[in-house]
C-alpha cells in the first residue's frame, strides 16, 4: 500500500462521502470529518515507528510520471525534517475539527469539506519531492483558509481574507517565477526537463543565478513565514479566522515558509544563502523583538497572540540563518514547538470566545475563579509559549540561541531578550485575562473546560511535556538531514 | 539501603507529592474550598483567622502533613546519602543536540546528561534545603489553616523543593538552568497565591520578569562556556583562563543578580512580601535567593580566573549591602524590613564571593538560612496574631503575651545583629575577615552593614515587642506547631556559627588567618547598632522623628528606595514596554500595513481607471464599431424579413437583373 499517498488521498476521499451527506445531517457530518482527520492521524502515528533513523535521503518514496512533456512527477517522500511536519499536521487537523465542533453552525457541511481540502493540501506540500508539485500544493492550501476565514470569521473577515490571499499569491507569483527558472536552468545542464528536487540539487549553478533565484524562492516563503517586513496580512488573519483556522494557520501553514527555505532555498541555493544570512538573521531578530513589543500592548486577545506568532517565528528564521546544525534541528524543532504551544493558545482564546463572545482583554479577568482548569492550562500554555524549562518551547529556543551563537554572538545577544519580552506579553495577558477579581458579572457563571475541550487540549499539553523532558528522538530523527544540509552549505 | 545509589529519589518525593496536589487537589475530599471564598476579605491582610471553613473536605487535614512528610522522607534521604559519601549519577541523556564548533574550532555536541553530582557543596545545600523547608511546611499546616486553596499552597511549595533539589543537585550547568527557572516558577506561582489581590499578581509577575532577564544572562554564559570548554559538566570543565571566559562569568552573575536580589535586579524581592509569609520564609529568604550565590560558587574556578569580574561581584555586594539596608532603616512593613534585609545580608555573601572567601558566602548562606527563616515565621506568628496586621507602627509590647514568639525573635535578631557567640556573629565575621584581608573599602562598607543591620534589627524588635502596645485586635499567642518550628530554629540561629572550621574544612577550603582588630570591631559594631537602636526607640521615643526631620532629603531618598523602582517603571515598563511597544504598534498600522493598504487602495484605482478606460476606449471602440455595423447594415435590415418567399423573390429578382446586366453588356 503506498503510505504517503493513503495520507494524501484520506481526506479527500473524505470530502467526496462528504458531499452526499446531506447538508441538514450536521451530526453526521461532524462526526464523519472528525472521524476521518482521526483516521489520518491513526494512519500518521505509525511513520515514526516504521522510518529508519540511520538513512540519508528520503524514504517511502512514490514516483508516478504526472506530466511527462514537462518532466513533472507525482513524487513523494519523507526525511525526518517533514516526518515531524507531517506528523504535526495530521495531529492538528482533528484537533482544529474538534474544537469547532460546537463553534460552526452555519454551512457545516462547507466547513468541514475545506477543512479536509486544507488537511490533504498541507500534508502533500510537506510530501512533495517534486517543485512542481510542492507549488500546486503551496496554492491549494490557499483557497480552503481563504474560505474559511471569509465565511467562518469574525466581523472583518472579508478584508482578511482577501488581504491573506492577495498576499501570499503575491509571493507565490515570485517564487512561480523562481521555480520556472530553475526548470529552465536545469533543463539546460541536465539535458532532461525535471521538477525533481534530488535532480535538481545535483546543478551547479554560477553565483549570479543563485541570487535571483534564492531571493524569487525568498519572496514567497518570507510571506509565508511571516517575515517582518511582510507581516500584516497575519494579524488580521489569525484574529478574523475561527479557532480552527488560526490553529491550522499558526500551527501549519506559516511552517510552509520555514520548511520551503530548509527544504529549497538553502539546499538548491547555498552561496546565495551563505551570503543572504546575514539579512535573514536581522530580519529574524526584528521580527523577534518587534513581534513581542507589539504584542505588549495589544489589547485583543487574539491579536496578542497572533503578533506572538510574528516573535516566535522569527526564533524559527533566526535558527535557519545560523546555517548550522543546532540552529536548523532547532529551528524544526522549534516549528513543531510553535505548532503546539500558539495552537493551544489559540484553542483557548477560542474556548473563551465561545462562552464570552468577546476578544478584548479588558472583557476578562479573575477567569481563574470560575474556570481553574481553564486557568490551569491556559497557564501551561502561557509557559510553554514562554520557554520555560522542562516545557517544548525552552529546548528549541535554546538550541537555537547556542547555533545563532555559534554563527555570531551578536545575534544570539539581541535574540536572547525575546525570551524576557516573550515572557512580559503572555504574562501580563494571564494576569488581565486570568488573575484578579471578576470584573463583569457576565463572566460569573462560565462553565469549565468540558471533555471534549480537555480531549482538544490534553494531546498538545502531552506533547509540550514530553518534548520538554526528553527531547533527544526529535534530535535523533533530524540528525541526518541536518547534518546532510550542513554538509551541502559548507561546499 | 545504598543511599548513594538511590540518590536520584531525593527531589523525587516533593515532585511526587506536588503532582499529587495538583492532580488531586480539586477534588472534594481534598479541597472543596477554593480560594474564591476564603478570600473575600482579604484586602491589605497577608492573612485573617476568623473566616470558618464551610466544609471542611474530609481529607483536607491531611495536605499538609503529607507534603510535609515528602520533605522529611527527602532530608532524611539526603541525610543518609551525605553521610554515606560523595558520588555523581546520571540517569539519562537529557539534551542531545547536534555537534559545533567550539571558539578554538574543536568539535563538540550540544548535550547535557540529567545526572546529579553530590559534593560537599550540594551536599550543604540539600540538607538545608530540605531540613528548613520541612520545617516550614510544619509552621505552614497551622499558618494556612484556614485558607482556601491549600492543595495549591502545598502542591507549589513541593514543587518549589523539588526545583531547589533539581538546581542545587544538578550535575551541569544547563540542569542546574532547569532549577534555576523553575523555582522562579514556583515563586511566581506562590508570590501571587492570593492571585485576586493585584498588588500579589503584579509582585508575582515582576518577579518573574525581573528574574527572567537574568536568565538570558544565564543562556548567553551557557553559550560562552559550551564555545570555551564545549561541555556544560562541572566535572569535565578543565578551568582554564581563556580570552571570553570573562563575558562567561560576567553574565552568570548577571544571573545571580537576579535571583540573589542584587543591584541592578533586586527591586522584585521587596514587593515579592505579598506571598503567604512561609512562602517569604522558604523561598525569599532562606533558600532560593541564595541561589545565586551557589552558582557562583559552584563556578569559583571559572571565577578566580577573572578577577575582574570577581571584584565587580564584590563591588556589586557591597553596594547592595548597605544601600537595602539603609532601606530597611525606614520600613513600617514588618516583612519588608526582613525583605530589605536579606537584600543586604546577600549583599554581604557577594562581598565574599568577590573576594574569593566561598566558604565564607556558603557559611553564611547556611547560618542565614536558620535566622532568617526564623525571623520570617516569627513576623508570620505576630501577623497571625494580629489578624493580618504588618504595620509595626500598630504593634508594640507584644513580648507579654506572645512569650514563645518574642523569645525565638530575640534569639533570631540577635544572631542577625551579629551578638557574639551566635551564629551571624561568626559567619559574619568570616566575610569580614576575608574582606579586610583583600581591600579596606570592602571591609568598610561590611561594617557599616553590620552597624546598620543590628540597629535596624534593634527598632523592629523594640517596636514590635516594647513599650506599649498601638493595635487594636486581641492578642493571643500562636499555637504550638507554629512555635515548635520556632524553637528548632533556634537551636541553628544559636549553635550554627561555632562550626566554622569544620564546615570549611567539609569543603575544602582554609579561612584566613583571624586578624585580633576584625573580631572586637564586629562585636562593637552590633552591640552598638543594637544600643543605638534602643536609645532611639525605647529610652528617647520622639528622638527617632526629630532626626527624620532634620535629615528630611536622606529620609526621602531612603522612602523613595533609592529611586530604583521609579527609574525602572519610568524607562522599561513605561519607555521600552509601553512606549515602544506602542510606537512600533502604530508603525505597524500607518507604515508597513499602511503601505499595503495603499498598494491595495492603487490597485483599486488601477482598477478604476482601466475601469473607466475599458469603458470608454475599449468597450468604446468595440461599441462604436458594433454601431457603425449596426448604423450600415440598417437599410439592408428591411431586406432581411425572414420570409423564403421575399429571399426567393430577391434570389430571383437578382438573378434577373444580373441576367439583364449581363445581356446588356453582352449586347
Amino acid at each position: 500500500m503506498p503510505w504517503l499517498s493513503s495520507l494524501l488521498a484520506l481526506p479527500l476521499l473524505g470530502v467526496v462521502v462528504l458531499l452526499f451527506i446531506p447538508g441538514s445531517a450536521r451530526g453526521l457530518i461532524r462526526w464523519w470529518a472528525n472521524g476521518v482527520l482521526l483516521a489520518g492521524l491513526a494512519l500518521a502515528l505509525p511513520l515514526w515507528q516504521h522510518f529508519d533513523r540511520a538513512v540519508i535521503g528520503y524514504q517511502f518514496v512514490e514516483r508516478v510520471p504526472w506530466i511527462p512533456s514537462l518532466g513533472a512527477q507525482y513524487l513523494l517522500g519523507l526525511d525526518g525534517i517533514s516526518l515531524l511536519l507531517v506528523l504535526l499536521t495530521a495531529l492538528l487537523g482533528p484537533l482544529a475539527s474538534l474544537a469547532s465542533w460546537n463553534a460552526i453552525e452555519d454551512r457545516t457541511k462547507e466547513f468541514y469539506a475545506m477543512l479536509l481540502l486544507l488537511q490533504a493540501g498541507m500534508i502533500g506540500l510537506f510530501l512533495a519531492l517534486d517543485l512542481l508539485l510542492f507549488f500546486v500544493f503551496f496554492e491549494v492550501v490557499l483557497v480552503p483558509m481563504y474560505f474559511l476565514i471569509g465565511i467562518w470569521g469574525a466581523e472583518r473577515r472579508l478584508y482578511a481574507a482577501i488581504k491573506f490571499f492577495l498576499y501570499t499569491l503575491a509571493g507565490s507569483v515570485i517564487l512561480l517565477l523562481g521555480i520556472i527558472g530553475l526548470y529552465w536552468l536545469g533543463t539546460q545542464q541536465l539535458a532532461h526537463p525535471t521538477f525533481e528536487l534530488p535532480e535538481l540539487l545535483k546543478l551547479k549553478l554560477p553565483l549570479d543565478a543563485q541570487r535571483w533565484l534564492f531571493w524569487a524562492f525568498f519572496a514567497g516563503f518570507a510571506i509565508k513565514v511571516p517575515m517582518v517586513p511582510f507581516h500584516t496580512w497575519l494579524p488580521d488573519a489569525h484574529t478574523e479566522a475561527p479557532t480552527a483556522g488560526s490553529v491550522l494557520l499558526a500551527g501549519v501553514l506559516l511552517k510552509m515558509g520555514t520548511y520551503g527555505l530548509i527544504r529549497f532555498s538553502l539546499p538548491l541555493f547555498p552561496e546565495a544563502a551563505r551570503e543572504a544570512a546575514p539579512l535573514l538573521a536581522i530580519l529574524s531578530i526584528v521580527a523577534i523583538l518587534y513581534g513581542a513589543l507589539i504584542s505588549l500592548v495589544q489589547t485583543d486577545w487574539k491579536r496578542l497572540v497572533a503578533y506572538s506568532s510574528v516573535s516566535h517565528m522569527g526564533f524559527c528564521t533566526l535558527g535557519i540563518a545560523a546555517l548550522n546544525a543546532n540552529g536548523l534541528a532547532g529551528s524544526v524543532l522549534q516549528q513543531i514547538n510553535h505548532g503546539i504551544s500558539t495552537s493551544l493558545l489559540f484553542l483557548l482564546v477560542g474556548f473563551a470566545y465561545e462562552r464570552r463572545h468577546s476578544r478584548q482583554i479588558a472583557d476578562y479577568g479573575g477567569l481563574a475563579v470560575v474556570m481553574p482548569r481553564f486557568a490551569f492550562v491556559f497557564a501551561v500554555a502561557v509557559f510553554s509559549s514562554a520557554g520555560l524549562p522542562l516545557l517544548n518551547g525552552f529546548i528549541g529556543e535554546f538550541v537555537i540561541l547556542q547555533g545563532a551563537f555559534t554563527a555570531n554572538r551578536t545575534w544570539a545577544a539581541f535574540a536572547v531578550l525575546g525570551i524576557v519580552l516573550g515572557a512580559a506579553y503572555l504574562l501580563w495577558l494571564y494576569q488581565r485575562t486570568m488573575l484578579g477579581d471578576l470584573r463583569h458579572e457576565a463572566n460569573r457563571g462560565l462553565a469549565d473546560l468540558s471533555p471534549r475541550e480537555w480531549a482538544t487540549v490534553l494531546p498538545l499539553i502531552a506533547l509540550a511535556l514530553a518534548i520538554g523532558l526528553y527531547p533527544q528522538p526529535y534530535f535523533a530523527v533530524l540528525e541526518r538531514p541536518v547534518l546532510e544540509l550542513v554538509g551541502r552549505l559548507a561546499r | 539501603m545504598n543511599f548513594l545509589e538511590t540518590l536520584w529519589l531525593i527531589p523525587v518525593f516533593p515532585l511526587f507529592g506536588a503532582a499529587l496536589m495538583l492532580l488531586l487537589g480539586r477534588y472534594e475530599f481534598l479541597d472543596p474550598q477554593e480560594e474564591c471564598a476564603t478570600l473575600e476579605n482579604r484586602h491589605h491582610h497577608d492573612r485573617g483567622h476568623d473566616q470558618d471553613l464551610r466544609s471542611p473536605g474530609g481529607l483536607r487535614w491531611a495536605i499538609g502533613p503529607l507534603c510535609s512528610g515528602f520533605v522529611l522522607l527527602s532530608f532524611l534521604w539526603s541525610l543518609g546519602a551525605v553521610f554515606s559519601g560523595r558520588t555523581e549519577q546520571i540517569l539519562f541523556t537529557w539534551v542531545a543536540g547536534l555537534p559545533f564548533p567550539t571558539f578554538d574550532g574543536r568539535p563538540a555536541v550540544l548535550a547535557a546528561d540529567w545526572g546529579y553530582l553530590l559534593d560537599p557543596l550540594s551536599a550543604v545545600m540539600i540538607l538545608m534545603v530540605t531540613g528548613i523547608g520541612f520545617l516550614i511546611h510544619v509552621y505552614s499546616i497551622a499558618y494556612m489553616e484556614h485558607d482556601g486553596g491549600l492543595y495549591r499552597y502545598f502542591g507549589c511549595l513541593n514543587l518549589f523543593v523539588f526545583f531547589m533539589l533539581i538546581l542545587v543537585m544538578a550535575n551541569n550547568y544547563l540542569l542546574l538552568f532547569i532549577g534555576w527557572e523553575g523555582v522562579g516558577l514556583a515563586s511566581y506561582l506562590l508570590i501571587g497565591f492570593y492571585f485576586k489581590r493585584k498588588p500579589a499578581s503584579d509582585a508575582a509577575m515582576k518577579a518573574f520578569l525581573m528574574n527572567r532577564l537574568g536568565d538570558a544572562g544565564y543562556l548567553m554564559a551557557l553559550f560562552f562556556l559550551l564555545g570555551i570548554f564545549g561541555t556544560l559538566r562541572f566535572t569535565s570543565i578543565e578551568a582554564s583562563a581563556h580570552p571570553l571566559l570573562p563575558w562567561a562569568t560576567l553574565l552568570l552573575l548577571l544571573a545571580a543578580t537576579g535571583k540573589s536580589a542584587q543591584i541592578p535586579l533586586f527591586t522584585w524581592l521587596p514587593d515579592a512580601m505579598e506571598g503567604p509569609t512561609p512562602v517569604s520564609a522558604l523561598i525569599h529568604a532562606a533558600t532560593m535567593v541564595t541561589a545565586g550565590v551557589y552558582l557562583i560558587v559552584r563556578a569559583a574556578p571559572l571565577f578566580s580566573l577573572t578577577p575582574e569580574v570577581a571584584s565587580l561581584t564584590a563591588t556589586i555586594g557591597a553596594l547592595t549591602a548597605i544601600i537595602a539596608a539603609s532601606i530597611a532603616i525606614v520600613q513600617h512593613d514588618i516583612k519588608k524590613v526582613l525583605a530589605y534585609s536579606t537584600i543586604s545580608q546577600l549583599g554581604l555573601m557577594f562581598i565574599a564571593l568577590g573576594v574569593g572567601a566561598y566558604w565564607a558566602a556558603l557559611f553564611h548562606v547556611v547560618t542565614h538560612a536558620f535566622f532568617k527563616a526564623q525571623l520570617f515565621l516569627c513576623a508570620g506568628s505576630v501577623i497571625h496574631a494580629l489578624d493580618g496586621e504588618q504595620d509595626i507602627r500598630f504593634m508594640g509590647g507584644l513580648r507579654r503575651q506572645m512569650p514563645h514568639t518574642f523569645r525565638t525573635m530575640f534569639i533570631a535578631t540577635l544572631a542577625l545583629a551579629g551578638w557574639p557567640g551566635l551564629a551571624g556573629f561568626f559567619s559574619k565575621d568570616a566575610i569580614l575577615a576575608s574582606a579586610w584581608v583583600a581591600s579596606p573599602a570592602l571591609f568598610g562598607a561590611g561594617l557599616i552593614t553590620a552597624l546598620l543591620t543590628a540597629f535596624y534589627m534593634g527598632r523592629l524588635l523594640f517596636l514590635t515587642f516594647f513599650g506599649p502596645y498601638r493595635g487594636h485586635v486581641e492578642i493571643e499567642e500562636s499555637p504550638k506547631r507554629m512555635t515548635i518550628p520556632l524553637w528548632f530554629l533556634s537551636v541553628g540561629s544559636i549553635g550554627a556559627g561555632w562550626f566554622a572550621s569544620p564546615f570549611a574544612s567539609w569543603l575544602g577550603a582554609t579561612p584566613v588567618a583571624h586578624s585580633w582588630g576584625v573580631m572586637p570591631a564586629s562585636a562593637a559594631v552590633a552591640v552598638g547598632g543594637l544600643a543605638l537602636a534602643y536609645h532611639f526607640y525605647l529610652n528617647r521615643p520622639g528622638l527617632a522623628d526629630r532626626v527624620e526631620s532634620a535629615a528630611a532629603p536622606v529620609a526621602k531618598l531612603l522612602r523613595a528606595r533609592w529611586y530604583f523602582d521609579d527609574l525602572y517603571e519610568w524607562a522599561i515598563v513605561r519607555g521600552v514596554a509601553r512606549g515602544g511597544g506602542s510606537t512600533l504598534a502604530s508603525l505597524d498600522q500607518t507604515i508597513i500595513d499602511g503601505g499595503v493598504n495603499g498598494l491595495g487602495w492603487l490597485t483599486r484605482r488601477t482598477g478604476a481607471i482601466s475601469r473607466w478606460a475599458d469603458t470608454w476606449i475599449v468597450d468604446g471602440t468595440v461599441n462604436f464599431t458594433a454601431l457603425t455595423v449596426k448604423l450600415a447594415s440598417f437599410p439592408v435590415r428591411f431586406l432581411q424579413t425572414g420570409f423564403a418567399q421575399s429571399y426567393a423573390l430577391v434570389i430571383v429578382m437578382s438573378l434577373a437583373a444580373l441576367a439583364g446586366w449581363y445581356m446588356l453588356r453582352s449586347a
